[in-house]
């Protein structure tokens, strides 16, 4: 019966192509809306990845990784004492202007990270060597948003705060949501690069001593000092839970997505249901042949399922396509598909499908198969 | 009569049953509209015969599709007895009545409802299909079939590629790829022309009919009426008379 219900399905060309094209856009939607959502929440999270240290210490107050709140020098020799605490070193992260040679101006972030141990480095060097951030003037470009301070070679020099800063290094840094250029110095310079402050220091990078576990350590820094600690992905969670509870992201993309799935549950039901409909005698002689109901609505199911597999195929492979497209290269399309996501795109998509087959299966178990003597 | 020379050579030492293959004892069919019941069928009473084609026949809206409804288990009958080949349909389930109709009745319809998305062959073999038969062993059997109906050549043909009358041919094959023991036919001709229908009727009566079989034939066609054995007429929910057919095509 199932070779019957597929070829009833695709032999009606038509109608198979709006289903599977409907399901298809809704996937395709679906993924695409949902990958951006990802893609923007995880940027925000991005300068955590790209200073990278296994413990983050913080002022208590602390909501998200741009808001700067400093901490005294004294905190930092207190993390070090903590039981469990390796090293622990300071760390500078401030937005500041840069002067391009076109009198332009241009925000960046900057980073300062301790000079002795270079401890929040850039992940990957594309261009330079990390050891010459100790040069003078010397600061490293990270590639994302670098044509916007003029694509920099190394050599190159421009201001920031009436001061000098020359290119030694072009780093690989992930594009985070503010999508400002990364500027890579060490602490010492970085407090010259921006006007004076009471008190300089924003966080404390540390990380556990071997045979600590680092939930341990955690615990140690919040108790000892009285600051917040947080291991990477607690910092990650801390910044990207702020943005969704802060801005209307969730709230715009969850409607779009919702839209989307209601929508599609109207096209793809209504698609259905005319099918149901149009094959409603077809379905009324199998069944005065001695075709069971359930054979029937299994038949349908199938149908269903078959549309769904296949739309979900094409729709998620088309969203991760655009996706891929439109983030390679100096694309800037925040753009991150999770395998969660598409776990929960194919379930709403047989989801969908099956919503919207329960019309035609409704009728088909209601079809009197007399219908089939009526001329 | 000519059904006596259907039956096959093997079966002549086979016991001869005679009891009928379709025995109705006053059936009753009403439909509800609302706490109005119309009566359809009023006390039916009628006995088809193995081997034999019956006419029914009577004004539109007499009852003659419902009776056809119930014979088939397609409908079921308010009261009386309704035995076919043996079975008490009137006493089956839903369930059994599916299994009923699976295996012993053969359809044909007035618009053929072929599934057009599927070729000549795989609509013969729908029946076949449905009653579990392996899917190819079911379009080869199906192949036969269409052979038998004259349409060999025409086996991955699709229903729009066919004129009517060979779509009809194809609905005869569907009817008998099962070996139903009873076919039922609703108003098989009535979408095609005088010449047409009556090549169908005589191309249905040579390949259909046989000595354990029997076939029920609703129409009002009357360019048709010498293809059937008997013919039972039906006025306002009743049987009015059944009568051997004068003008029968032997």
């Amino acid at each position: 019966m199932w070779r019957i219900g597929l070829k009833m399905l695709m032999g009606d060309r038509a109608k198979y192509f709006t289903l599977v094209g409907g399901v298809s856009m809704v996937v395709f939607l679906f993924v695409q809306q949902g990958s951006v959502f990802c893609g923007l929440i995880g940027r925000t999270a991005k300068p955590v990845e790209a200073i990278g240290a296994p413990i983050w210490v913080v002022d208590r107050n602390l909501q998200v990784v741009d808001e700067f709140k400093g901490l005294l020098d004294t905190d930092l020799l207190r993390v070090r004492s903590v039981e469990g605490v390796k090293w622990a070193v300071p760390l500078f992260i401030r937005q500041a202007q840069v002067r391009l040679p076109s009198g332009k101006f241009q925000a960046v972030r900057l980073v300062g990270i301790d000079s002795a141990t270079l401890v929040g480095r850039p992940p990957r060097l594309l261009e330079g060597r990390i050891e010459d951030l100790n040069a003078p003037d010397a600061v490293i470009v990270g590639r994302a948003e670098m044509e916007r301070l003029g694509s920099p070679k190394i050599g190159d020099t421009f201001e920031i705060n009436d001061r000098r800063a020359r290119v030694v290094g072009i780093a690989d840094v992930p594009r985070d949501f503010l999508s400002n250029p990364y500027l890579y110095t060490t602490f010492e310079r970085a407090v010259q690069y921006v006007p004076r402050e009471r008190k300089l220091m924003n966080y404390i990078l540390a990380a556990p001593k071997e045979g600590y576990p680092i939930e341990q350590v955690l615990e140690n820094i919040r108790r000892t000092t009285g600051l917040a600690a947080y291991d990477e992905d607690g910092m990650r969670w801390l910044t990207m839970n702020y943005y969704m509870r802060n801005t209307g992201i969730p709230v715009n993309i969850g409607i779009s997505v919702t839209l989307v799935f209601l929508v599609g549950m109207a096209i793809i039901g209504q698609t259905f249901y005319a099918f149901a409909l149009q094959n409603e005698k077809y379905f009324g002689a199998l069944k005065a042949m001695g075709a069971s109901s359930w054979k029937l609505v299994g038949m349908i199911v199938l149908q269903s399922v078959i549309v769904g597999l296949i739309g979900y195929g094409i729709g998620a492979g088309g969203g991760a396509l655009v996706g891929y497209l439109g983030g390679r290269g100096a694309g800037k399309l925040a753009f991150y598909t999770p395998y969660q996501l598409l776990i929960i795109a194919f379930v709403a998509t047989m989801l969908i499908c099956v919503l919207s087959s329960l019309l035609s299966i409704q009728r088909v178990l209601r079809l009197e198969p007399a219908i089939v003597f009526r001329g | 009569m000519a059904k006596a020379t259907a039956i096959a050579p093997a079966d002549k030492h086979q016991p001869v049953t005679t009891a009928p293959a379709v025995f109705l004892r006053q059936v009753n069919k009403s439909f509800g509209v609302g706490n109005t019941y119309l009566p359809v069928l009023k006390d039916i009473n009628l006995e088809i015969r193995r081997g034999e084609l019956l006419l029914l026949v009577g004004p539109s809206g007499c009852g003659k599709t419902t009776l056809l409804s119930v014979m088939a288990g397609i409908l079921d009958a308010d009261d009386g007895i309704v035995d076919v080949f043996g079975t008490r349909v009137d006493r089956l389930s839903q369930a059994q009545k599916t299994r009923f109709r699976q295996q012993t009745i053969g359809f044909i319809f007035q618009q053929f409802n072929l599934i057009p998305t599927l070729t000549a062959t795989e609509n013969v073999a729908v029946p076949l299909i449905i009653n579990g038969y392996p899917y190819r062993e079911a379009l080869e059997r199906a192949r036969h079939y269409l052979d038998l109906v004259g349409l060999g050549n025409r086996l991955d043909h699709f229903p729009t590629q066919l004129s009517g009358g060979q779509q009809q041919r194809v609905a005869i094959a569907r009817a008998l790829v099962a070996e139903p023991r009873l076919v039922v036919c609703d108003e098989p001709t009535a979408a095609l022309d005088g010449t047409t229908g009556q090549m169908v009727m005589e191309m249905f009566r040579k390949v259909a009919l046989s000595s354990e079989r029997a076939i029920v034939v609703v129409t009002h066609d009357n360019r048709i009426f010498p293809y059937g054995d008997r013919i039972a007429e039906m006025l306002d929910g009743r049987i009015v008379s059944v009568h051997d057919n004068p003008n029968h095509i032997r």
